[in-house]
């Protein structure tokens, strides 16, 4: 059994990073393209197709990092010093943007700031998460079981650009997901906001899939070998594949495919990534099975995991079909028929005696 | 110099010794690093402390309009929810930051006792987090989409969330405290025994000092509320239920936490007696040992001015005895002594409010015993005043346990100076305090202020007006498949 707590550890922790991405990335998404809505009824739709789930993802970021200090500790204690800044960074934007969501609606007086506040918020803590990204991919300086750097040595061109392309990669995840939850002019504004952001993320991914190798001999090797090339060809395939579908889905009228070609798009990019890693867990130095945790710590975890990641898993997913559907807002003048007019006003009274 | 201002650590040591000279300051990562813990996790319990108790109280009100269908307490419990929404929010902001803390200011800790603590952690995370995460979404936008019995479960999994999420961590924090249940391999922490480590020696004391804190905490804020409902006469039967339910409780739990307390003390003079002494402000160990109950107690020349001191009493309140014998922090060499001033103050406070607070539910008692309670506004009055008095004492009480620790991250075997992250200069960790203070400054104040205006507001009054609509969030119909 012992043989096996790293794998399994890797796998579930793989997910738990795959989860959180894709699903605080479309709420962050939500909040980047809340910055260039036209007008408050947008706002308040695209704020309040996020508003029941966030904090639900949020918390994939706590299991996230205490996984990782969990199974892997020595990784988490030189990696997290490593990324000071940008982990600060990313705390205090996801403290503003979470906050946002109460005062805003609370504080109409200031409500310009808190706006303000989630968009930028949403979009600093973007880029410092694929700031984090781009500085792991790039290594740390270690000596023994420390980091030796300094505070600021994740500032490079590399990380910036990470940064950058995980913001239009969420910006698409958002998209998607606006598509999924709105109708009418919203969602044809997404429809357009999601196509922006597909070709600066597809541009983004290109210029990593070309910098890693050229940087890294490790990784070149590990791609361009015979016969890794052979087998590992289908993933830049896919990739290029799902990206075509992915644009002709945001132009065409299906509603969910350009949320889930986004998410497609992410676990391969994802994957291209662990494929270029494994299975260092600290790039150039550790490997998952040195910077484990004692089989002790880890069979412990485990138990209670797989017993409850499958539970939390379907209430959460029990909490997204309670609040299925798309969004309306009920604030301004309806554009629709007076059919669905009719609905809203039935829902509309729900909704207020909701409120109380 | 260095002693007196830690922060700024001298170069030269030499050069410090001499008056009237420049000397080059830097500033030191590792007390800087324990400010900004202290400044994170004062501001972030102050969010449990309440949201544990009142998770607990909107459970037993729907509970109560389950069973019985009074809109009343529907009323009520719309109400707190409400002010629940906004004070769980900045909890979950706020804990985000705590797990990042330990891997960016105190890694060696981290890399340490991670086999042995992170469990902890993460259990708390999966059994606790996730369960109020997801049910609070729906106790906040699922009324109308629920039957009510269904309602009302998502109510109890939110507070039962609550109080998985404090089981989690203060074990965690008991450990600390009491270790045991690990052998130690190459210098770091291994678990040997988890129930051991679970249920380590402190760990029952501190949960149940600290749950009933919470909701001793909670009952002030419910009562105060309460009051100045009643005194303003515009919700005055909500207010008055909310006054009779926490003044019901808290002639219980206040009295309960003050034994509670007791016995938390006589672990801490088990298991910790140098922090036990730092709290008595004692430098000398004496038979029978008086009780101080006020004085300025003086580290480097090792003792109290100005005591005032009650002879016997020390003795009889820790060991139960009129002649037992309470060790002075002379019996530990300077380089293991916890600092006095802070237990020492902080415990006082604690006490104070203790003392306070049960006076005033005596009081409440009373006149509630002659119908008077309700129409004395002095006493009411004095309820508003009081009901951020838990919030005092749960800082009062932290800042006791945890300096009182010092100078250990893991009690006796592991240095706070040991454990902070190698790589951190000075500056780093001050520009990171520096913003985590701007942040908090603005955070804090505008969510206070935000509940203050609820309550300003009010219960509603079943009127289902769309002018009544304040979140856009729940103004927002999600279309239901009917």
């Amino acid at each position: 059994m012992a043989q096996y707590l790293v794998p399994i550890w890797t796998g579930l922790l793989a997910f738990a990073v795959l989860y959180y991405v894709v699903f605080d990335g479309f709420d962050l998404g939500v909040g980047i393209l809340h910055g260039f809505a036209s007008d408050e009824a947008a706002r308040r739709v695209m704020m309040n197709s996020v508003a029941p789930v966030w904090d639900g993802n949020e918390t994939w970021l706590v299991f996230g990092g205490v996984g990782l200090l969990a199974a892997f500790p020595l990784a988490f204690a030189i990696m997290i010093p490593a990324v000071y800044f940008p982990i600060l960074i990313m705390l205090l934007a996801l403290v503003f943007r979470g906050v946002a969501f109460e005062f805003r609606f609370k504080q109409p007086s200031l409500r310009k700031f808190w706006d303000r506040a989630f968009c930028g918020g949403s979009a600093v803590a973007t880029f410092a998460q694929g700031a984090v990204l781009g500085a792991y991919i790039q290594g740390f300086k270690v000596e023994g079981r420390r980091f030796i750097g300094t505070s600021f040595d994740w500032v490079t061109p590399f990380a910036l650009l990470t940064g950058l392309a995980l913001m239009f990669g969420y910006g698409l995840l958002g998209a998607g997901w606006l598509v999924l939850k709105t109708e009418g002019a919203l969602q044809q504004w997404s429809r357009r906001a999601g196509r922006r952001c597909l070709v600066a993320m597809l541009i983004a991914i290109l210029a990593v899939s070309i910098w890693t190798p050229l940087a890294d001999a490790d990784i070149a090797r590990r791609w361009f070998s015979w016969p890794n090339i052979a087998l590992l060809a289908p993933v830049p395939l896919a990739t290029a594949l799902i990206a075509a579908v992915e644009w002709y889905a945001l132009k065409g009228e299906s509603e969910r495919l350009p949320f889930f070609g986004a998410v497609a798009l992410f676990v391969l990019s994802f994957l291209g990534i662990g494929i270029s890693l494994w299975p260092m867990i600290v790039p150039h130095r550790y490997s998952i099975w040195q910077a484990a945790s004692s089989p002790s710590t880890q069979g412990f975890l485990l138990v209670g995991t797989l017993c409850l990641v499958p539970v939390i898993l379907a209430y959460t997913a029990w909490s997204y079909w309670v609040f299925r559907g798309k969004v309306h807002d009920n604030g301004g003048p309806s554009s629709v028929g007076a059919l669905t007019h009719l609905a809203m006003q039935s829902s509309h009274q729900t909704a207020v005696e909701r409120t109380e | 110099m260095t002693a007196r201002y830690p922060a700024l650590r001298c170069h030269d040591g030499q050069e410090a010794q001499t008056l009237h000279s420049i000397h080059v300051v830097t500033l030191d990562p590792t007390w800087l690093s324990r400010l900004q813990w202290s400044w994170v996790i004062a501001w972030h319990i102050l969010l449990p402390a309440f949201t544990v108790g009142l998770a607990s109280y909107i459970a037993v009100l729907e509970g109560f309009y389950f069973f019985t269908s009074r809109e009343i307490w529907l009323r009520i419990s719309r109400f707190w929810t409400k002010i629940f929404a906004i004070s769980f929010g900045m909890g979950v902001v706020s804990g985000i930051i705590m797990p990042y803390q330990m891997g960016t200011n105190w890694s060696r800790f981290t890399d340490a006792t991670a086999d042995v603590l992170s469990p902890l952690l993460a259990y708390e995370g999966l059994t606790a987090f996730f369960l109020e995460a997801s049910f609070l979404g729906v106790l906040l936008f699922g009324r109308k989409l629920l039957p009510r019995w269904a309602f009302y479960i998502a109510a109890l999994m939110v507070a039962f969330g609550t109080l998985l999420s404090s089981f989690w961590i203060l074990s965690t924090n008991s450990w600390m405290q009491t270790p045991q249940g690990y052998t130690i391999v190459a210098g770091r922490f291994e678990p040997a025994d988890w129930l051991a480590i679970i249920f380590n020696p402190s760990f029952p004391y501190r949960l149940m000092h600290n749950v009933t804190a919470f909701y001793v905490t909670t009952g002030f804020v419910v009562l105060g509320v309460g009051a100045y409902l009643v005194r303003r006469a515009k919700s005055p039967d909500e207010g008055r239920l909310m006054v009779k339910m926490a003044l019901n409780l808290l002639i219980v739990l206040v009295p309960l936490q003050m034994v509670l307390g007791d016995l938390h003390g006589m672990n801490t003079l088990k298991y910790q007696p140098a922090k036990l002494a730092a709290i008595e402000g004692r430098y000398d160990t004496l038979r029978p040992a008086p009780l101080t109950l006020f004085g300025m107690p003086d580290d480097g020349a090792e003792v109290m001015h100005h005591a005032i001191q009650v002879p016997k009493l020390g003795s009889l309140i820790l060991t139960h005895s009129w002649n037992g014998e309470i060790q002075g922090l002379k019996a530990w060499p300077r380089d293991q002594r916890p600092p006095v001033a802070a237990p020492f103050f902080a415990f006082r406070i604690m006490v104070a409010i203790a003392c306070i607070m049960l006076l005033i539910v005596i009081i409440g008692q009373f006149l509630r015993r002659g119908g008077r309670v309700y129409t004395s506004a002095w006493f009411l009055r004095l309820c508003q005043w009081c009901s951020p008095l838990g919030f005092v004492a749960v800082i009062a009480g932290w800042t006791t346990t945890e300096v009182g620790r010092q100078p250990w991250t893991v009690y006796n075997l592991l240095r706070t100076t040991d454990s902070v992250t190698p790589s951190l200069t000075g500056t780093d960790v001050a520009i990171s305090l520096a913003l985590y203070m701007v942040v908090y400054l603005i955070m804090f104040p505008t969510g206070i202020t935000l509940m203050a205006i609820l309550v300003r507001r009010g219960p509603e009054s079943g009127n289902l007006e769309p002018a009544s609509i304040e979140s856009g969030r729940s103004g927002l119909p999600f279309k239901t498949e009917p």
